[in-house]
Formats: C-alpha cells, sequence, structure tokens
C-alpha cells in the first residue's frame, strides 16, 4: 500500500481534507471520494470533454489530472452550477433549446462554456463551435448547444 | 389521435423535457453512480490476441494480491458456465435458410475466438487495485491465424473460428420477389457494382456498466445495468441464477446513450456480475473503460454486396440482384436481424417487380455483430441509391428525376415487397407518400438553382462542390409489444410506467405529453417511470426506433382506459351524463355548470374506498394496465441533400448544407424528434468520413480509442441541419405514428457518397465504399487519374 497525501482542496466552495492515493485521478477523487458524481468519465483519455471541471477558473479536464495535483485549489463542478429550483441562465438555455439528450456529456459541456462565456460574452457561431470542439457529443449533433450558448448569451447581457 | 373528445394540449407540441433540470444539476443517477456500502469492483482480463489456444491460465499471484478478493476463471463457474441464449433465432418462414448458432460465453476456457474476449475476472477492494491485479494474471497463449476478411473466411483452407462447424459458414439465405433473370433480360440497361460497408462502433459517451446487490437476508438480487431491455435482462439473470423474476431487480436508470449495442443481451460481463455478487455476497460494479467499450461491446456495418440493377432507358428499375456477405463476428447471438434490415431496405423507396437477394453471413475473429443505429439499414440504402446514381449518369438522366420515376406511388399502400423482414413477417409498408418529400427537399436545397447556376459559378472558381440528393425508407415501430400502467394518485398527480428503458430520447415528456392529454392535466403533474423491471416487468426494450409506437401507443392506450374510468365514475357523483363532463387542469367537470366539478385527486380516493361494499367486477382506483403490438412496421420515409466542397489537395470534406425532409406520421413532440434526427445525421456523418474501425490481419483493432477513432466534433458538422416536416400517418396504431430514432443515421452515406463524387466530377470517380476518409479519397482519385493516363 503507498503512502497516502494529505489533500487539502475546495470544492464548490467547501473545503475538504482527505488523505488519497496519489495516482487517484481527479475524476474518481470528485465521483467517488466527495460523491459529486454529476461530473462524468467517457474516456479517460483526455479527448471527448466529458470529465471537464473549472480549476481555478479555467476549463481543465479531470481525467487528465491526479487528485493530488488539486491541493490548496479551487474548483467548480457541475453540483455548484445551479440548482433544480435555480438553474444557471446557461442550464436553463440547454433546456429550452432542447441541448440535451442523454445529458452524460453535458455537465462537461457547461463547465467549458461557462469560463468561455465569461470571457467572451458576445460569441460568434464559429467561436462557439471552436470552443465546444473538444467536447464529444454523440446524441445531439452539436446544433441545439449552439443554439443554447446563444440564448444564454443573449440572456446574460441583459 | 382517433378520440374526437380528447383536447390536443400536449402532444405535438414542442415541450420542454421533464427530465432536464435534474440531468442538467448532475442530480440524475447514472449506472456508475451507484455507491453501495461495502462494494466490490471488477476488472475483466481480455485477450490481447483474436484467436488462440489458451493452455493455461495462472491467476495465483493475482489473489495473493492485497485488496484482490477473488478472482474467477471459466473453470471457477463450474456449472454455471455455458453459451448465451440465441437471442434472435432465424426467421422460420424462409425457406431454405442456412443457420449456425454460435453464441458468446461468458469467459474462456481453451479457444479465444475475438480479441477482447474475457478470459478471468478479478474482484477487489477498489478499481485500481482490481486493474493492477490483472497484470498478474499469466495466460499461456498459443496464438492461431486469424480470420479477418470475409471472402478469405469463406475459402476451403481458412482457419476457423468455431473448429466443430468445418466452415466459417454462419448464415446462408435467399429470399425472391418476381424473377430477376427475366427482368435483366428484358432491360435496356443492367448496372454492376461491388459495393463495400465497413465497420464502426455506437460510441455512447457511456461506456456499459452493471453493478449488482444480493442481499442474503432478503433473498434479493437488486442489478443496475446501462441496458436498454431491462426486463429480458432480467429473466436471463433470475434463469441463469435458478431465482424466481420477482426476486431480481434490474433498474436501467438514466443511460448515456444507447445506440444499440446496450441492446445486446447476456454479455459476459451482465452475467458474471451478478454471479459474482452472489457468490461473495457483498455488491460488485463493473463500469467499463473506453478501450473495453471498443473491443468489447459489439459493433456493426461490414458487408460486401455484389449489386445488379436492371433498368429501362427511362430510368425505371425492372429488377435488382444484391449477393452479399454479412460479417457477423465472432458469434451470431442476434441471429439475422442486420442483413434482413439490409435486404428490407436495399429497395429502397422504391417500386421494384423483380429483386433477387441472397447473404452469406461468416464468422470472423473480430468483435461480435449486433445492431448499432440503423441495424443493416444504412447498407441497403447505400447500395440501392449509389446503384440509381450510377444509373442515371448512364441513362443521362437528372437523378432527382430518376428517384421520382421509381417511387412507390402513393395509391399503392399497403405495399408489400414480399420478402420477410427482421419481425419475421412479410415485409410491408404500411403508408407512405414520397414525392412530396422529395419536392420539399429539393426546395429546401435550391436544387435547380444551384445545378444551373451556383454550382458551375463555383466550379469556374476552381472549388469543387457537389451536391446530393437520395431518398430512404425505415421499418420502425416493430413488435412484439410494450405496456404501460397509467394511475391517478390521490394527489391528482398522474403516474405512467412502462418497461422500456430511456437513452436521452426524452420518453420521460412524450409519454406524459401523451397520458396529460387524455386526463386533462399539466404535463408536469405525469411522473413517468421507465427501465424498471419492479414497477413493470412485461415488454422487449428500446430498439429498432420503436419507443414512441410502440410503448407510447400503449401509454395511450392505458390513458384512454383511465380517461373512461374517469367518465364514469364522475358521472355518478357528479349526476350528470358522461358526455356533458370535461377534463381539463385536473378537473372533471359539467360542460356548462363548472362550479359542478371534482378534482382527479378526490375521484381518485373515491375510487378506492377504505370502508363499504365495492360492486362485484370493479377495479380499485383510478388505474389500468393495457399493451400495444403492431402487426408489422410502421415505415417512416424522407429525402435527404448535402452540399459539400472538397479540397482536392487535403482531400478534407466540408459540409456546407444539410436537409431533410422527413415523415415520420403523427409525431409527439417536435422538438424531441429533431433531436434524433440532428444526432443521427451526427453518426451518419461520422459513418460517411470519420469513424471506421480498423481490424489489422492478425484481427487486432488499430484504433481503440478516441484519438485515432474519430466521432465527428462540432466543428465537423454542418453550420445548420434544417428539418422539414411531412405526415402521413401510420394506420397501424391508434396515434399514426412512426419511429424516427435512426432516420438520420439511414440516408447520409449515400447521400454524402453522391455529393463527393458529384463535387470531384472532373476526376471521374465513381465512390462504392463507405466510410471515406482523406487518405481513402486521395487513393481513389490517384487510381481513377492512373486509369485516365495514356
Amino acid at each position: 500500500m503507498s503512502d497516502l497525501f494529505n489533500l487539502t482542496v475546495t470544492v464548490n466552495g467547501t473545503r475538504y481534507e482527505r488523505a488519497i492515493e496519489p495516482r487517484l485521478l481527479l475524476s474518481d477523487f470528485l465521483r467517488h471520494e466527495l460523491g459529486l458524481t454529476g461530473t462524468h468519465v467517457g474516456c479517460e483519455h483526455g479527448v471527448c470533454g466529458t470529465c471537464t471541471i473549472m480549476f481555478d477558473g479555467q476549463a481543465v479536464r479531470s481525467c487528465l489530472m491526479f487528485a493530488v495535483q488539486a491541493d490548496g485549489h479551487d474548483i467548480l463542478t457541475v453540483e455548484g452550477l445551479g440548482t433544480v429550483e435555480e438553474l444557471h441562465p446557461l442550464q436553463d438555455a440547454f433546456r429550452d433549446a432542447h441541448a440535451l439528450q442523454c445529458a452524460f456529456c453535458t455537465p462537461g459541456f457547461l463547465m467549458t462554456l461557462v469560463p468561455f462565456l465569461e470571457q467572451n460574452p458576445n460569441p460568434t457561431e464559429e467561436e462557439i463551435r471552436e470552443a465546444i470542439a473538444g467536447n464529444l457529443c454523440r446524441c445531439t449533433g452539436y446544433q441545439n448547444i449552439v443554439e443554447a450558448v446563444k440564448l444564454a448569451a443573449q440572456r446574460m447581457a441583459t | 389521435m382517433t378520440d374526437p373528445q380528447v383536447t390536443e394540449k400536449y402532444v405535438g407540441k414542442r415541450i420542454k423535457r421533464n427530465e432536464d433540470p435534474r440531468l442538467l444539476t448532475g442530480q440524475a443517477l447514472f449506472v456508475d453512480d451507484v455507491d453501495l456500502p461495502d462494494m466490490l469492483h471488477a476488472a475483466f482480463l481480455r485477450s490481447d490476441f483474436a484467436h488462440a489456444r489458451v493452455q493455461s491460465i495462472d491467476v495465483s499471484a493475482a489473489r495473493a494480491r492485497p485488496g484482490v478478493v477473488a478472482v474467477f476463471t471459466a473453470e471457477d463457474m463450474g456449472d454455471f458456465w455455458r453459451p448465451g441464449p440465441l437471442i434472435v433465432p432465424p426467421p422460420s418462414k424462409v425457406e431454405g435458410i442456412v443457420f449456425n448458432a454460435r453464441t458468446q460465453i461468458p469467459m474462456v476456457k481453451d479457444k479465444i475466438h475475438h480479441i477482447g474476449d474475457p478470459l478471468a475476472v478479478v474482484i477487489a477492494e477498489t478499481r485500481y487495485i482490481a486493474e493492477d491485479a490483472l497484470e498478474d494474471i499469466f495466460v499461456d497463449y498459443e496464438p492461431l491465424d486469424a480470420v479477418v476478411d470475409l471472402e478469405e473466411a469463406l475459402k476451403p483452407d481458412a482457419p476457423l473460428v468455431h473448429d466443430d462447424l468445418g466452415s466459417n459458414l454462419a448464415a446462408h439465405v435467399v429470399q425472391q420477389k418476381g424473377d430477376f433473370e427475366a427482368a435483366r433480360g428484358e432491360a435496356d440497361v443492367v448496372v454492376k457494382r461491388r459495393i463495400v460497408i465497413d465497420r464502426g462502433a455506437a460510441a455512447a459517451l457511456e461506456n456499459r456498466g452493471v453493478v449488482a446487490d444480493w442481499d442474503p437476508r432478503s433473498q434479493q438480487l437488486t442489478v443496475w445495468d446501462t441496458t436498454q431491455a431491462p426486463i429480458p435482462i432480467r429473466n436471463g439473470i433470475a434463469a441463469m441464477l435458478g431465482l424466481s423474476e420477482h426476486q431480481v431487480r434490474v433498474i436501467a436508470p438514466f443511460i448515456g446513450g444507447g445506440f444499440g449495442p446496450k441492446i445486446m443481451m447476456s454479455q459476459p460481463e451482465e452475467v458474471l456480475v451478478p454471479w459474482a455478487a452472489t457468490k461473495l455476497n457483498r455488491p460488485v460494479k463493473w463500469i467499463e473503460d473506453r478501450r473495453e467499450n471498443f473491443i468489447g461491446t459489439t459493433q456493426e456495418r461490414e458487408q460486401i454486396h455484389d449489386v445488379e440493377m436492371a433498368l429501362t432507358r427511362d430510368g425505371r428499375i425492372l429488377g435488382v440482384r444484391d449477393v452479399f456477405l454479412h460479417d457477423t463476428g465472432a458469434y451470431d447471438p442476434y441471429g439475422l436481424t442486420v442483413p434482413l434490415n439490409t435486404q428490407s431496405h436495399a429497395l429502397g423507396a422504391y417500386d421494384v417487380p423483380n429483386y433477387y437477394t441472397e447473404f452469406k453471413v461468416v464468422f470472423t475473429n473480430k468483435m461480435i455483430v449486433t445492431p448499432v443505429r440503423g441495424a443493416g439499414r444504412p447498407q441497403g440504402i447505400f447500395i440501392i441509391e449509389r446503384m440509381l446514381d450510377l444509373a442515371a449518369k448512364e441513362l443521362g438522366l437528372d437523378r432527382a428525376e430518376i428517384r421520382r420515376r421509381n417511387f412507390i406511388p402513393p395509391d399503392a399502400f399497403p405495399y408489400s415487397h414480399v420478402v420477410i423482414d427482421q419481425a419475421f413477417a412479410e415485409l410491408i409498408f404500411d403508408s407512405g407518400n414520397y414525392e412530396p418529400a422529395l419536392d420539399k427537399a429539393l426546395a429546401m436545397i435550391g436544387y435547380d438553382q444551384f445545378i444551373k447556376e451556383e454550382q458551375p459559378r463555383l466550379r469556374a472558381e476552381g472549388q469543387c462542390v457537389g451536391l446530393g440528393i437520395v431518398s430512404f425508407v425505415e421499418t420502425t415501430g416493430v413488435g412484439p409489444y410494450e405496456g404501460a400502467r397509467v394511475t391517478i394518485e390521490a394527489s391528482g398527480k398522474v403516474s405512467v410506467v412502462t418497461g422500456v428503458g430511456t437513452q436521452g430520447q426524452g420518453h420521460f415528456t412524450s409519454f406524459a405529453q401523451v397520458a396529460a392529454d387524455q386526463l386533462g392535466v399539466d404535463v408536469g403533474e405525469v411522473r413517468v417511470v421507465t427501465g424498471d423491471t419492479a414497477q413493470f416487468h412485461w415488454g422487449t426494450g428500446t430498439f429498432a426506433s420503436r419507443g414512441a409506437v410502440v410503448a407510447g401507443n400503449a401509454v395511450n392506450a392505458a390513458a384512454s382506459n383511465v380517461r373512461a374510468k374517469v367518465l364514469r365514475l364522475a358521472s355518478k357523483v357528479l349526476d350528470a351524463p358522461e358526455e356533458e363532463l370535461e377534463l381539463e387542469n385536473g378537473q372533471v367537470r359539467v360542460a356548462d355548470i363548472p362550479e359542478q366539478s371534482i378534482s382527479l385527486g378526490e375521484l381518485a380516493v373515491l375510487a378506492n374506498p377504505l370502508r363499504g361494499a365495492v360492486e362485484p367486477g370493479t377495479e380499485p382506483g383510478l388505474e389500468s394496465t393495457d399493451y400495444f403490438g403492431p402487426k408489422t412496421c410502421a415505415t417512416a420515409f424522407g429525402v435527404v441533400s448535402m452540399i459539400v466542397e472538397v479540397d482536392p489537395e487535403t482531400m478534407l470534406v466540408d459540409i456546407k448544407r444539410l436537409v431533410i425532409a422527413h415523415d415520420c406520421g403523427t409525431v409527439l413532440n417536435p422538438m424531441i424528434v429533431e433531436g434524433q434526427i440532428h444526432g443521427g445525421m451526427s453518426l451518419g456523418i461520422g459513418n460517411s468520413f470519420y469513424e471506421k474501425l480498423a481490424y489489422d490481419e492478425n484481427g487486432q483493432l488499430l484504433n481503440a480509442s478516441f484519438m485515432d477513432y474519430l466521432l465527428p466534433r462540432s466543428t465537423d458538422m454542418p453550420p445548420q441541419i434544417e428539418i422539414g416536416h411531412l405526415e402521413t400517418p401510420s394506420p397501424l396504431n391508434p396515434m399514426g405514428s412512426k419511429g424516427v430514432g435512426e432516420a438520420g443515421a439511414i440516408p447520409v452515406p449515400a447521400a454524402f457518397a453522391q455529393a463527393v463524387e458529384d463535387a470531384l466530377v472532373d476526376y471521374n470517380v465513381e465512390i462504392l465504399e463507405t466510410p471515406l476518409s482523406p487518405n481513402r479519397l486521395f487513393e481513389i482519385l490517384q487510381a481513377a487519374r492512373q486509369a485516365d493516363e495514356p
């Protein structure tokens, strides 16, 4: 049994302290140690983007990080974005535009788009497609996701 | 809807989905989210060879690793080791069928049949330790020559996938309509080609998974499974473990995409994980990783066709002869569903009087083939549409015109193609009106303007632009049946329960819409449960574009029965004739006297008294269970058109425009239908240009990851998929619906091939394969250049 590492990390505003194996992936830490199962795992080789979370405000693939690399850092997952009673405007726009079907990839898209919209509050269609080119979706064909982002950008501007 | 009293407030409207808030906020349960106390984790050792004998498996070191609770091989299974059931038998109605059933085994005993074949399963305290322990297992392999190529596999000296069979022939089927030979004799032109289609994966974003929890105190087994067919899975597990069906509960919670492979049953992991849980008396979880998904989850599409089309001078098809090889991989548990679908679709939407169709199914040392979105239909449509294109060129006819001339006319329905289809019935198209779909698609793409003005102009500027336009049909809504139970609860909320599962198609909303209209309640007050065998245990599953048609009609029937009960009881309670009653906003009231009303909830309480006597023959409450089974498939159809630009140096293809004129009968929720078309088309684009499972001559899968197996991304899709709806109701079900789940995937490769060929008209190429890729296009162009050289 390898030596455990004492990790301290803030997730969705809550500070956690855990003793974990150095090789534990950040995705597995969030899902199984902390029980935050909203972040999903699609490939574990960094291509599909399903596991995307916000790490110190940036979109990051959690399957390509070890949890120990998050020591002292600040993470936002989909659970921290909105609630069933009060959806984030981006989540609301996704629903209105039918931008989710099975929704397995959706949290990854949301966490990619939140920092994107912060930096690009008025994106063109091309910019949106580029921004989500690192997220795979098998159900929607992406069209309604692009519409949802346009809708959200409009609403968040007002 | 047939009932004129039912106001259509929801059916046919773009209703936002009930299930979305939970899905959007990470509050929806998927199989890997299940976390039980004391849970163990499984990892499978999978074969690195496609074909090999196993001399020995030594798991002693794995068993000794700290944290490993058990390691099982085939030997440890004892009597439980047996090949899986034949899920789909061959159709008995077809004469002279040869069918050799070979079903998959849970773990390898002495011979490996395909890469990814499971050799052992490790159960450990964590997934990490389980995967570590896989490295401790020593397997003594004796590699054998693999058989991979379909034609090589049928040669007499080919290595045998199944030694006891004596050949690699899994099946041989011949079907006919009319007399093709006579037709060929009468024809003015005969077009003959070989067309090749290659394998693709479903690649749902969620990999497969099973969690099994055996409680010895209550003698109950609960299984969470990423399956599209929870009820048959339950029955299979109960039978295998010698349990009563009611001791086993299978839950298909939210599923991250199905697309076909998750309908495959008795997969090794579905057998072994529940079995391990009962042996160890602790919950066991197995979650597939992406590489396992590529090598261990079923796939589809590979066929080689030698096809002939006989036509008159003015482009009327007299007959089609299609002889093809179909790859089933190492086993054939799913019977002939896929190649039968190909046969059913190789005449497309056309009136063809003579048809000879023959296929041989071939065993190879590759992963098992079972349906992937389209399920053999894309191949059939690819064949007929390509042949028509080539015929049009030879005859100097416009490609839209040649299609128009051959459509089944609207007064010819129901139209029989005579051959037997995958539902074991005569292939009959129920209803259709094809020309308006063609006209609509031509208008949407701006056909005349593009061909006459835009394309010549762009070509003069040096751009290789091309247009493709193809028609398609899709058999949907296949039986046998589904069921639903609708209940009005004391709160006034409505519960709808059905046995099918949901993988993103919006059943929680579309079925709610159907019930809400029947009962006059708000669609948000209807709670739908799918995929839980403890709540509904009769039915088959979600596949073949049948959910809305079959389960939807069962919901409609049950809700309609409840409506009748409501009216009967309310008539007594409100002392008014049934014809004067209205159901609206959760109330029943007398039409002209709105104060004379009662809420559905109060009525439900009255229907279930705690005291007093009830009349004989009364059923308690306001509830009904009903079933729907269609006689034959409902045939959806449409026309797809696209405009592409090919870069003749990089061989990259850009889809500029993509339109579809689509008819799936009565539409329950246009938003959901459009979403299905978008998704199907993205898979179709994948099957056209990006996706190909590359097996080498040793049966090794060379691209078992998303780095090398390319799914279309947002930047690979056209800027807009334009959809035109038409509605030709189906006479086969009360709602008039047809399915739509696979519609997008079916016609796209044919349209893409035609468009690319058109774009490269100066190079005089013929596209007789799918998928293409930049490399393949380059090779095709080179070959054409060399052929042209003097």
